[in-house]
């Protein structure tokens, strides 16, 4: 299948400092593909290549196999990471005004329904909670029934329920053939969210994949978690290859039967013992040797 | 390309008259002009009374004339016989005074006006040389019929400008415009929309503020409302557009209030507001010439004071349509939409 989205060694420099390193990736039709990376590794600077609103220094992007061209933005829907919105205008009055600027698209019951913004319709939109205010962003992006749906960090700042709607709403577009692209710097997001993803780093992609696949890839052991004060020995002793997590002692094997046959010959107990899959966490902890919110 | 500007206009109007903060203080600040000015020229022109003296060059001072000793008369020279004529018609000056012929000594008053009648029975009691006497007539013109204009056109100013140019350094800096930006709305569309609004608004205020004044003070209107009309939209479009033009990349409120400042203080001053600029240096005349509101303004008072025509106009309303169409011009093609 083609490619409905290429960026060509994209380069972003402002003075004194390169934003973005030649970076390359190819979007299909209807996937979600993720960029991520902590804060300041230049995926806001590269969406903004691909959305048209950022002009790169050197490179090109390809709407469905041609250089980008002023329909574009007929076709896309944008979601800044930050909006500020007309103040004194309603809910209804913003998604109008917005639809107003487009040809074609959905109407505003159809937005209201899809992004559950009907109890706010007429509510000054300065005076939505962050979750309340992501939706109608959402819906903005969403008004002119786009094909490429562009989410920069759209549940950063978000409570954990209000983050677990907005994840419920991108599937629901997902399930509309929309192709989404996403940034995060949340891995679970990511994980739950994307068919692919591309991991950056200081203006450089340094993998890529479907989460899955990379995690196969780069991790073939599992965690095993300990609370540090069940052992009565030192843990060196034991030969594994042992992390300090806090209260916890991660243990990384890929022989649980083994590994957990020592702990018992050591009184280690196991009443907490947890074990935990490989995260993307540990992935990017892993490739760029730093915690991801650093 | 209209719907999207009609709706950007809609928006924009529907912004402004729900903030009650900015709409209370546009109304306010012109009725509390009003109030003003009425509280200052209702009470007649203080006692002063203006002579002027063809003296032929000879200090006034030094001439033997015991009417020239005549407190609280203030006696000053002129040369230009014909236009001070006109000056005493619309008694801007309450007397004129020829001694160039000490023989033949003449004066002119305007038989309408009360401070000449005084100053005639002064001249008859202080001198026993017979006086020529000459009357002219006119409808008398005061400092406050000169200054509405003025003060009307200063309001105008103040409100085209910062009334338009805060708000779209607001939208850069928030990055509303940067959301904008991502749809098809064209930077011309966003700009012909924020004009208009104001516009609207800025009419509406005015009008107001202008029957208010009528209705207190009465001041003089020679001319056609509809001419006055058509000065005030095209000297607010340009204002408008210079606003626009100040606030086409500035991102920062503090730079743009500063920039600000420094397009409205000049005109304050130099675009014959509160004084006529008869006096200044010629350079400084031409200078002024480049304001939008100079040109409003002698355009205004050329309708208001003299009942000019339409003929009599058009170097007024060229220069200020010439303005608008420079100023949203460089104005649409410098407009940044992003704050960088």
């Amino acid at each position: 299948m083609p490619a409905i989205l290429e960026a060509h060694r994209l380069v972003k420099r402002y003075p004194g400092v390169i934003a973005v390193d030649g970076v390359s990736f190819a979007v299909q039709a209807g996937e979600c593909f993720g960029l991520l990376g902590p804060n300041g590794a230049g995926k806001t600077t590269t969406v903004e290549m691909m959305e048209g609103i950022n002009e790169p220094s050197a490179g090109e992007v390809h709407y469905r196999g041609k250089p980008v061209d002023a329909g574009f933005r007929q076709e896309v829907g944008i979601q800044f990471q930050s909006t500020a919105l007309q103040d004194f205008l309603t809910v209804r009055e913003t998604l109008q005004l917005f639809r107003s600027f487009y040809s074609r698209g959905l109407e505003v019951d159809e937005l209201t329904e899809l992004c559950t913004l009907g109890e706010y319709l007429d509510r000054d939109a300065r005076k939505l909670s962050g979750g309340q205010r992501q939706r109608l962003l959402l819906a903005l992006a969403l008004v002119n029934d786009p094909k490429v749906l562009f989410l920069d960090e759209p549940t950063t700042g978000l409570d954990p329920q209000a983050r677990r709607n907005f994840w419920d709403l991108i599937r629901a577009i997902k399930a509309r053939h929309k192709t989404v692209i996403l940034t995060t710097h949340y891995m679970e997001e990511a994980f739950l969210l994307c068919d692919r993803i591309a991991i950056m780093d200081h203006g450089h992609i340094i993998a890529e994949g479907s989460p899955s696949s990379l995690l196969a890839k780069h991790f073939h052991d599992v965690i095993l978690q300990i609370p540090k004060e069940d052992f009565r020995t030192d843990p060196a002793v034991l030969g594994l290859t042992v992390l300090d997590a806090g209260e916890m002692l991660e243990i990384s094997t890929d022989d649980v039967d083994g590994t957990v046959q020592k702990l018992l010959q050591q009184k280690v107990s196991l009443a907490h013992l947890q074990i935990r899959a490989r995260t993307l966490e540990d992935l990017f902890l892993e490739l760029t040797g730093k915690e991801l919110r650093a | 390309m209209i719907r999207r500007f009609l709706a950007v206009l809609k928006a924009r109007n529907l912004e402004f008259l729900r903030d009650r903060a900015a709409l209370g203080w546009n109304i306010a600040l012109p009725v509390l002009i009003v109030i003003g000015m009425w509280f200052i020229f209702s009470g007649g022109d203080k006692p002063l009374f203006k002579v002027a003296v063809l003296d032929g060059g000879v200090p006034i001072a030094s001439i033997d004339n015991a009417f020239l000793k005549t407190r609280y008369v203030d006696f000053y020279p002129v040369t230009d016989q014909e236009q001070t004529e006109s000056k005493v018609a619309h008694n801007q000056i309450d007397m004129l005074l020829d001694l160039r012929e000490p023989k033949a000594p003449r004066y002119w008053v305007n038989e309408t006006s009360p401070r000449g009648y005084v100053l005639e029975k002064i001249l008859a009691g202080e001198t026993d040389a017979r006086y020529i006497r000459a009357t002219v007539s006119g409808r008398a013109i005061n400092y406050v019929d000169w200054l509405i204009p003025g003060v009307l056109g200063m309001n105008m100013m103040f409100s085209c400008l910062f009334g338009v140019g805060y708000v779209i350094v607001r939208y850069r800096k928030n990055g509303f415009l940067k959301r904008l930006n991502a749809t098809p709305l064209k930077a011309f569309e966003f700009i012909a929309a924020q004009v208009t609004s104001r516009l609207l608004l800025i009419m509406s205020v005015t009008l107001l503020v202008f029957l208010g004044t009528q209705l207190l003070i009465h001041f003089y209107m020679a001319g056609s409302y509809l001419l006055l009309l058509l000065v005030a939209v095209l000297g607010a479009a340009s204002m408008i557009s210079l606003g626009l033009l100040v606030a086409a990349r500035v991102a920062s409120e503090e730079f743009a209030g500063g920039l600000l400042n420094l397009a409205t203080w000049p005109m304050m001053f130099l675009s014959g507001v509160w004084f006529s600029l008869e006096g200044a240096p010629a350079w400084i005349q031409d200078a002024a010439k480049a304001f939008p509101l100079t040109q409003m303004l002698v355009g205004a008072r050329k309708v208001m004071l003299d009942g000019a025509g339409l003929a009599d106009l058009w170097p007024q309303l060229l220069s200020l349509g010439s303005m608008t169409v420079l100023f949203l011009a460089l104005g649409s093609f410098g407009f940044k939409w992003k704050n960088d």
